[in-house]
């Protein structure tokens, strides 16, 4: 069993990492054709390019950070409060509303945004960071407010009750008895929307214009001009938030408290 | 020292036919315990939530000291309540549970501190401040959710079933520290609880609640000598009715007339008696019954007596009903004193 057990483990390793090994060779190769199996030479060269003004990476990763930054709190601002009343309350329309909730998952993000254009344009957000962050929150605010109606199922709200009536006013309970209690689903639900809007292309693309240019749209420019050593190096540098955070969140996924327990039987 | 009072109280969900308080109006006076006894799902611990401020009444007032507090905020209200299930906050230890309440009032550390260890001593509970609560008993559990309520000197007490999660032994031990507690620092209580011995043991005064309305009122003697109605007797563990007539002569059933209190009201009514308050042998109000069963009930036996076809029974001490066996027959007599009529 343990064999078995390292065995799959094993695989699963190689299987994230294998993808993750030609980029990285690419990215300090220089020139690799087709039949040989390794670079004859290796360079900086693209790092260089890379991490220099001149490549735009560093402010696109700026403005992507930013976006995901903004559009998580946002996220997070009306994704508590929603999860708590899905979670605790019961009133007319809730499964219409939840259902709607999930929409932007199951509906292709293509053609929403394509009617977003139009409002958008209309509105005067399109081209501008403010439009992106707005529609980064379609494909965002759905794992938040799932995450969080799972946490409010499970919390007891007559802790909050006791709390008043021991003399805390509204604030101080959510302060000491909510927050500590729904922290846990905030950070996981958070990480994910960071997440999730930092990989966003064809939103950012469509309501963007290609003014607002996020790391993902400026590496898929120079994987399509065919620099593949650039390609690599920022394709590095874009999946780097994403590991820190699978290392950061590992704890709070798994385990004897795991912040996704209330989906299961939601 | 505060006079709760509860008046024309009720309180309706939005979509129910029926009111979950119905027009309870209720006096709790300064310093005094008093049980508010019904079984569950009658609305006791829906009126304790309005009290403590967490549910507002459809209508009616609730006032401490004569004035309303409906508009008041539960955590100004002063009225503590105490969850059945004690509610102690898991992420904190039992110091800083007990200590929450003055840290939402800004004390400084140092004070809470200090009345943090003297409370923990007066629940008997000294040095256990650095425990969790996931890491004690459910008796002590019990004592530290009363400390953090006792230790903001709460205007009104509010306790909902304290005993009912607790072992047979622990629930008498918790009683007295309840009583005494409360005896010492002498704050207005309510009590909620659905056992009559508990509310009766405890309480200075007990109100019964049955469906949402008040049945009576009063010193917890009365539930059992002067029942207002049939149910508030069964309640109490009442098993001997009698319908018939009050007149002048005494009680017209199908019993022999029998000897009354004085001032009772004539017309006709239901004449009832305590089983443990039945006399064996010949006195006022003697009857000849057949006994009809025995059940040993451990400090009393229990008998069923038939006289024509009126049944009562009998609750006496096991050594005295030791040599009575059913189909015998025997000489009772009802104590005129011990005799009640429920209109």
């Amino acid at each position: 069993m343990k064999v078995l057990r390292r065995l799959a483990v094993g695989t699963l390793i190689l299987w994230l990492i294998l993808p993750l090994i030609p980029l990285a060779i690419w990215s300090f190769a220089k020139g690799w054709r087709f039949p040989a199996l390794l670079p004859q030479e290796f360079t900086l060269n693209a790092w260089h390019i890379a991490l220099s003004d001149r490549a735009g990476v560093l402010q696109s990763l700026w403005i992507t950070g930013a976006i995901a930054a903004i559009a998580t709190v946002l996220a997070i601002l009306i994704g508590v409060p929603a999860g708590r009343a899905l979670g605790q309350h019961r009133f007319r329309g809730k499964s219409a509303v939840q259902a709607l909730i999930i929409a932007p998952l199951i509906v292709p993000g293509l053609a929403v945004a394509l009617g977003l254009h139009a409002v958008f344009l209309h509105l005067g957000l399109t081209n501008s960071f403010t439009g992106v962050v707005l529609v980064h929150l379609i494909p965002t605010l759905p794992y938040m407010i799932i995450i969080m109606t799972g946490i409010f199922a499970n919390h007891d709200t007559r802790f909050e009750a006791q709390a008043r009536t021991l003399g805390a006013t509204s604030y101080q309970t959510f302060r000491h008895i909510t927050l500590p209690a729904i922290l846990p689903g905030i950070i996981v639900g958070g990480l994910f929307c960071f997440l999730v809007s930092w990989s966003q292309y064809i939103l950012t693309l469509l309501i963007g214009g290609g003014r607002v240019q996020t790391l993902p749209l400026l590496l898929f420019s120079f994987a399509t001009s065919g620099r593949n050593d650039l390609t690599g190096a920022i394709a590095l540098i874009y999946i780097l938030p994403g590991i820190l955070i699978l290392i950061l969140t590992a704890r709070h996924l798994t385990g004897t408290h795991p912040a996704l327990a209330g989906l299961a039987h939601k | 020292m505060t006079n709760l009072s509860l008046q024309n109280l009720t309180l309706r969900y939005p979509g129910t036919a029926a009111d979950t308080i119905a027009n309870l109006s209720l006096d709790v006076p300064s310093g005094s315990l008093t049980a508010l006894l019904g079984p569950s799902g009658c609305g006791k611990t829906t009126t304790m939530k309005i009290i403590a401020g967490l549910l507002a009444p459809t209508s009616g007032d609730v006032t401490f000291d004569g004035a309303s507090i409906l508009q008041t905020p539960p955590e100004r209200r002063g009225a503590v309540m105490v969850f059945q299930n004690h509610l102690l906050f898991p992420q904190m230890t039992v110091a800083e549970n007990v200590g929450f309440g003055l840290k939402m009032r800004h004390v400084p550390r140092a004070q809470i501190a200090a009345r943090v260890a003297e409370m923990l001593t007066l629940v008997q509970l000294p040095d256990m401040g650095t425990r969790r609560p996931a890491d004690l008993s459910g008796g002590q559990q019990q004592r530290v959710a009363l400390a953090r309520a006792l230790i903001v000197a709460p205007r009104v007490l509010l306790l909902d079933e304290p005993l009912s999660n607790l072992d047979a032994h622990l629930r008498a031990e918790m009683r007295d520290l309840i009583r005494s507690l409360q005896q010492r620092l002498k704050i207005t209580t309510l009590f909620v609880t659905h056992d009559q011995e508990e509310a009766v043991a405890l309480a200075d005064h007990v109100a019964l609640m049955l469906d949402g309305r008040l049945r009576q009122h009063g010193a917890p003697q009365a539930f059992y000598q002067r029942p207002v109605d049939q149910t508030v007797a069964q309640f109490f563990g009442g098993v001997n009715f009698v319908p018939g007539v009050v007149t002048a002569q005494g009680f017209a059933s199908a019993l022999p007339t029998l000897m009354l209190p004085p001032n009772l009201p004539s017309g006709p009514g239901t004449l009832t008696i305590r089983p443990e308050s039945i006399r064996l042998g010949a006195g006022e109000n003697a009857l000849q019954a057949q006994v009809t069963d025995r059940i040993f009930r451990g400090t009393q036996t229990r008998l069923h007596l038939r006289m024509g076809d009126v049944a009562l029974c009998a609750d006496l001490p096991p050594d005295q009903a030791a040599s009575i066996t059913p189909g015998s027959d025997l000489t009772i007599h009802l104590p005129p004193t011990a005799l009640w009529i429920i209109p």
